[in-house]
């Protein structure tokens, strides 16, 4: 365990050196920001129905998501994929470690440094000039963490699994672009969930992806009160359980039929 | 002149021969990029059917506006690789060689590619266009799709326009500047939406510092028969041009300073 711990904590303080992809994204992520809530605005200013979801916490819910942004799996991990392509990939075999917990570890690193990087400046500069609230409760603020714990497990026993697929597509881009796809859309990403038709909100809730930005997001702003968190936290941990175990398989299968590329 | 075309014309075969030695790639990225890059009108259909309309705009109404938008920046993607890339080749000296050969350096940063997966957005910005033509009610004449399609050009040069200063501003900075990218995807975003929605220091943006509402939002006006605030929106689509010209002549301004890495 301890090793794995170290794997950790080293990764995640070389990938806090990035600092100045860290400034750029700022930017470009508090400009996206801008343009979606005044999209939303335009959009509740043009009716008087009651909506899911309150302008405020829809708001909150744009901050969330661009603070918490690289915590999505949407990037793969480079040095990985550079391993299974130049057939360097077997010394990571011959490590004395698990191969899975050592790039579930890598994961945990490659999700939290970034996260930390972004997620400080666009709190305090969301939260001074742009609309973004304090959580809605102390409880609810309890909650917000458990659920962003929850996200990390899922988020990571994503990243790993689209990492073990690529001992069999090498390129990885095909599967890559549709769980993108799927994710910008399920996340809430796109547009806040509660905002998708009716009709839909019974596949959302059950779909893995909500676990990743919905759910942390709406028990910060209180648009689900407190008091659901721990059945929410059940859901993603469910669902990372599900993914981690479907991940060891796919390992243990990939590696025994692993082919070396290159010479 | 015509030498110039035809030797464009050889540059993008050689580009086409060459990207076509993958054509199961081709087909599975351009795929992908027509699946990606079609979410955005999910979302824009997911806020209609919760709030009805966007200040008096119907989902058919925003689709002309979505894709006029997605086509002409797709022409543009498709056609400014060697601009986008153009802070790579400054970085390992690459652009002493083209400026060696006989022939004008923008010309040949032009004829570098033609990124053939851009195809995928433009099919997808094109569906969406027909489908809007087709579920908007308008007559139309000779003269409206004639409008269509000169905002399409004019947006397409805006674009490209924008891509030539990026890449202009490599002289200075010899690094890319991804904070251009906000104003292009940034303005992609932004152009789907009526302009009235926004902001005033945000449309005066993107009216007067970047065109992008001359090329879109003000041609779509006349074309759908609502009041046009200038009674110019015929001739509001040679903005774009106007655009690319100048950002041209700005980047001939770089060319003479140009002082090589190289080693």
């Amino acid at each position: 365990m301890r090793a794995y711990w170290a794997i950790v904590s080293a990764r995640f303080r070389m990938l806090l050196q990035y600092r100045a992809a860290a400034a750029a994204g700022f930017g470009t992520q508090l400009f996206w920001g801008l343009v979606r809530i005044m999209i939303l605005e335009a959009f509740y200013r043009s009716t008087t129905a009651k909506q899911p979801m309150s302008l405020e916490q829809a708001i909150d819910y744009i901050w969330l998501g661009q603070a918490m942004l690289m915590m999505l799996p949407a990037w793969l991990d480079i040095e990985v994929t550079a391993m299974i392509r130049s057939g360097t990939v077997v010394y990571e075999l011959l490590r004395p470690l698990d191969l899975y917990s050592l790039w579930f570890s890598r994961a945990v690193a490659a999700r939290t440094a970034p996260t930390v990087l972004r997620a400080v400046p666009m709190f305090i500069a969301a939260g001074l000039f742009f609309g973004l609230r304090a959580p809605a409760s102390p409880a609810s603020a309890a909650a917000w963490l458990l659920a962003v714990l929850g996200a990390l497990l899922l988020t990571c026993a994503i990243s790993t699994l689209l990492t073990i697929s690529l001992l069999w597509t090498i390129s990885g881009e095909g599967i890559f672009q549709l769980t993108n796809t799927c994710m910008w859309i399920f996340s809430g990403m796109l547009v806040p969930l509660p905002l998708f038709p009716d009709w839909a909100q019974g596949a959302l809730n059950v779909l893995p992806f909500r676990g990743l930005m919905d759910i942390p997001a709406r028990l910060y702003s209180g648009n689900l009160s407190p008091g659901v968190a721990g059945a929410l936290f059940l859901h993603q941990v469910l669902w990372a359980a599900g993914l981690i175990l479907i991940g060891r398989l796919l390992l243990a299968r990939g590696a025994r039929r692993l082919v070396v590329q290159g010479g | 002149m015509l030498s110039g075309v035809r030797l464009y014309l050889r540059y993008i075969g050689v580009s086409v021969r060459s990207q076509m030695q993958y054509p199961a790639s081709f087909v599975m990225l351009t795929l992908g990029a027509f699946l990606i890059t079609g979410i955005e009108f999910i979302g824009i259909w997911a806020l209609l059917h919760r709030f009805g309309n966007l200040k008096g705009w119907a989902l058919s109404e925003i689709a002309l506006l979505y894709g006029m938008v997605q086509v002409a920046f797709s022409l543009s993607d498709a056609t400014s690789r060697g601009f986008d890339t153009f802070a790579g080749m400054i970085k390992a000296g690459d652009f002493d060689r083209l400026l060696l050969r006989p022939r004008n350096a923008a010309h040949q940063l032009a004829g570098q590619e033609l990124t053939l997966r851009r195809a995928g957005r433009f099919s997808q910005g094109l569906v969406i266009l027909l489908w809007a033509a087709s579920a908007l009610h308008i007559a139309w004449s000779a003269a409206t799709i004639g409008l269509v399609v000169a905002s399409i050009l004019g947006g397409a040069c805006l674009f490209f326009g924008l891509i030539v200063l990026q890449a202009t501003l490599a002289f200075w900075t010899t690094e890319s500047l991804e904070i251009v990218n906000t104003v292009t995807y940034g303005g992609v975003e932004t152009a789907q939406y009526p302009l009235t929605i926004y902001r005033p220091w945000f449309r005066k943006f993107f009216t007067g510092v970047i065109p992008l509402a001359c090329v879109n939002y003000f041609p779509a006006l006349a074309i759908l028969g609502r009041p046009a605030p200038w009674g110019l929106p015929w001739v509001s689509p040679l903005v774009g041009v106007g655009f690319l010209a100048m950002a041209l002549q700005i980047w001939k301004v770089g060319v003479r300073r140009y002082c090589s890495t190289g080693s």
